[in-house]
């Protein structure tokens, strides 16, 4: 079973504090949705919320369409997984998967067949007399995951479960858990501030700041539309100028900056009008080394780095103090060191979109 | 002999031997030399210190051979007076444990994990400050509660719930109650320091997964707590089980604590022999029984001592 999960008005507050303001949302039946933001924002906050740790001061938690108001956490059709994944250090790998079925009475030996099963499920098979200390960081994730799937939860929760492993074990263990979802079919709320992990594996993206959900979307359209400056600059990485709008219609709006005059697209999200303070933001893959487009302007080369398929190229521009990233593809040719030389580099309209001015991401 | 060096290197010649010492003059002199004594002395006739070290002064299995079959002219066959005191003893002592680990796990449980910041503070200041009392003064306060015209009493009539002041002193009752709160902090604090090194977000765990709070303490709460709880037990049973001040001062007139008669042995019989045997015994016990225990439940004896 599957269940949708909708947030109507939710506040939170702890005192004086605000940590989820008037926030609405909608999470679909079997969607892997992801809450987006950096720490602090309050995404975890949510996450509580929907999971019974925590009431919202104002507001409606809706599972299923039922309001979830008064109905405690081992009571909720949602099944969470921590942080540091709480598994419990003394009881068996099996006996740790299968405690919810204890709670509800289940025998031993149908514990036993249902936790084998779910080992086979996580590919961990004949690991289930092993104690939770034995296993590796990738493995005792993965038993973290079956604990909750056994609880056959309407609405599986994430809180950042991938933050402590390392970089290439978190890597396949998004696609494992993505797999897992569309296995298992349920709804998958996935909280982190890994915008890789939310693009990789979501299906629909939150992001979040101070309490605030800035934009609701799909991947590909959070990174190419983004709603606001902070969703641009958080999402990927982005160039900036900042200006004053000289020309603006549908399409396309022309700001005058410091470093001279850039036309984006106009966003789709966002109303601007001729005087306003705004910002054009350009991808560091959409910035060519070439002075025939839209958009161009010189640069001096500040330092170049190899990360193997890619080179990044940090650029210093006048009127621009944090200067220029560009990123290009390594494709085998022989990069000389052009650091301190001065280049010309453009940008197409298209690839660059102009937002009005408001918070940006920390650096 | 290389730790031996590494220690010395380690905190220097002077403090390493001042340690050194210390610890070697509290394990023979405190510890071993006393009890040798006492076993010596148990194993001997008991004759006036005079005789001390003379042929009279011979080795006998005597004092121990009392507590069974009692006086060589007594009409008794066995000595049912102190094994009865003995068994009882033992028993009260494995009663008092328990009534304190039931007492003293919730409040351990709710130190740790629910009370916050000041009022946490505050309950373990006012359950510390009640023992800067001496241990004795403790005792007659009790008996000063439970009196027949104590504070209890008075409140029990007043109300109108006794038609007469209950005697708290003769039933044992505050004998019970001084027992249990004569060494509460014992049990609290070993639970305390297990259950509050426990992962919070286990119990949210064990909760989230659908399991009542009862459940929570039984397979995640008290098993990671199981060190404390065995190391509050152990130390609140020896201690009541040799506990002297409290039973001489609230006892009933009919109930005596082996200890007394340990006293009487040393202080009032001038018998040192049979209390050094009874003293042995009651220690042997105890320690095999606390074996037993810890066999029975699984517990090491080094997660005691952490």
């Amino acid at each position: 079973m599957s269940a949708d999960v909708e947030l109507k008005n939710v506040w939170v507050r702890f005192g004086d504090f605000v940590a989820a303001r008037d926030v609405d949302l909608h999470i679909g039946e079997g969607e892997f949705f992801t809450i987006l933001g950096p720490s602090g924002c309050g995404k975890t906050t949510l996450l509580r919320a929907v999971s019974g740790f925590l009431e919202p001061s104002d507001g409606q938690v809706l599972i299923g369409g039922r309001d979830m108001a008064g109905i405690g956490p081992n009571r909720r059709p949602t099944a969470l997984i921590f942080q540091n994944l709480a598994l419990f250090p003394l009881m068996s790998v099996w006996e740790n998967i299968t405690f919810a079925l204890e709670v509800r009475g289940v025998n031993r030996a149908d514990r036993r067949k249902r936790a084998t099963e779910l080992l086979e499920l996580i590919a961990l098979p004949d690991q289930g007399d092993k104690m939770v200390g034995e296993l590796s960081g990738g493995q005792r994730q993965r038993v973290a995951i079956a604990r909750a799937l056994a609880a056959e939860p309407d609405v599986l929760l994430l809180d950042e479960p991938l933050s402590a492993l390392d970089l290439k074990l978190r890597q396949h263990m998004r696609s494992e858990l993505r797999a897992i979802q569309q296995r298992v079919g349920i709804t998958f709320i996935y909280i982190t501030h890994d915008q890789g992990e939310a693009l990789t594996m979501s299906d629909h993206i939150a992001v979040m700041r101070e309490g605030v959900i800035e934009q609701v979307s799909d991947g590909t359209t959070l990174y190419d539309d983004p709603g606001s400056s902070f969703v641009a600059s958080f999402v990927g990485e982005n160039n900036y100028f900042r200006g004053t709008v000289v020309d603006t219609d549908v399409s396309y709006t022309t700001l005058d900056t410091p470093s001279g005059r850039f036309r984006g697209r106009t966003s789709k999200n966002q109303s601007l009008r001729k005087g306003d303070d705004a910002f054009v933001f350009i991808r560091p893959e959409s910035i060519k080394f070439d002075s025939g487009l839209d958009n161009s302007l010189q640069a001096r080369v500040r330092n170049q780095e190899f990360e193997g398929n890619f080179w990044q190229v940090f650029l210093d521009v006048e009127g621009e103090n944090k200067g220029l990233k560009l990123s290009t593809v390594n494709d085998g040719r022989h990069h000389e060191n052009i650091s301190g030389d001065t280049v010309s580099v453009g940008f197409n309209a298209d690839l660059a979109v102009v937002l009005p001015a408001g918070p940006l991401a920390a650096e | 002999m290389n730790w031996l060096r590494t220690f010395f290197r380690r905190n220097g010649t002077p403090l390493a031997i001042f340690l050194l010492c210390s610890v070697l003059f509290w394990m023979f002199m405190m510890i071993i030399l006393p009890q040798l004594f006492m076993v010596d002395f148990s194993l001997r006739a008991n004759v006036p210190p005079p005789q001390w070290g003379t042929d009279t002064h011979s080795y006998t299995l005597e004092h121990y051979k009392y507590i069974v079959y009692g006086s060589s002219t007594s009409t008794d066959q066995f000595n049912t007076l102190d094994m009865g005191v003995f068994l009882r003893t033992l028993v009260a002592a494995i009663f008092v444990t328990l009534i304190d680990l039931i007492l003293c796990y919730p409040i351990a449980y709710y130190l740790a994990h629910v009370a916050r910041g000041g009022w946490g503070r505050l309950m373990v200041l006012s359950l510390i400050v009640p023992f800067w009392i001496n241990e004795i003064l403790r005792a007659f306060s009790f008996k000063v509660l439970f009196g027949t015209t104590g504070i209890i009493n008075n409140f029990l009539v007043g109300i109108g719930f006794l038609d007469q002041p209950y005697d708290f002193i003769r039933n044992d009752i505050a004998l019970w109650a001084g027992l249990t709160y004569a060494y509460i902090l014992l049990m609290i604090f070993p639970i305390y320091n297990s259950v509050e090194s426990l992962d919070r977000n286990q119990i949210d765990a064990a909760r989230d997964l659908g399991s009542p709070w009862w459940r929570i303490h039984w397979r995640v709460v008290i098993p990671h707590a199981k060190p404390g709880i065995s190391s509050g037990c152990t130390m609140v049973f020896m201690l009541t089980a040799g506990a002297l001040a409290a039973p001489s001062i609230l006892g009933g007139p009919s109930s005596l604590w082996f200890t007394q008669i340990i006293y009487q042995g040393f202080n009032q019989a001038s018998n040192w022999a049979r209390g050094s045997a009874y003293a042995i015994i009651l220690l042997l016990t105890c320690i095999v029984f606390v074996l037993v225990v810890m066999k029975v439940f699984k517990v090491r004896l080094g997660e005691i001592a952490r």
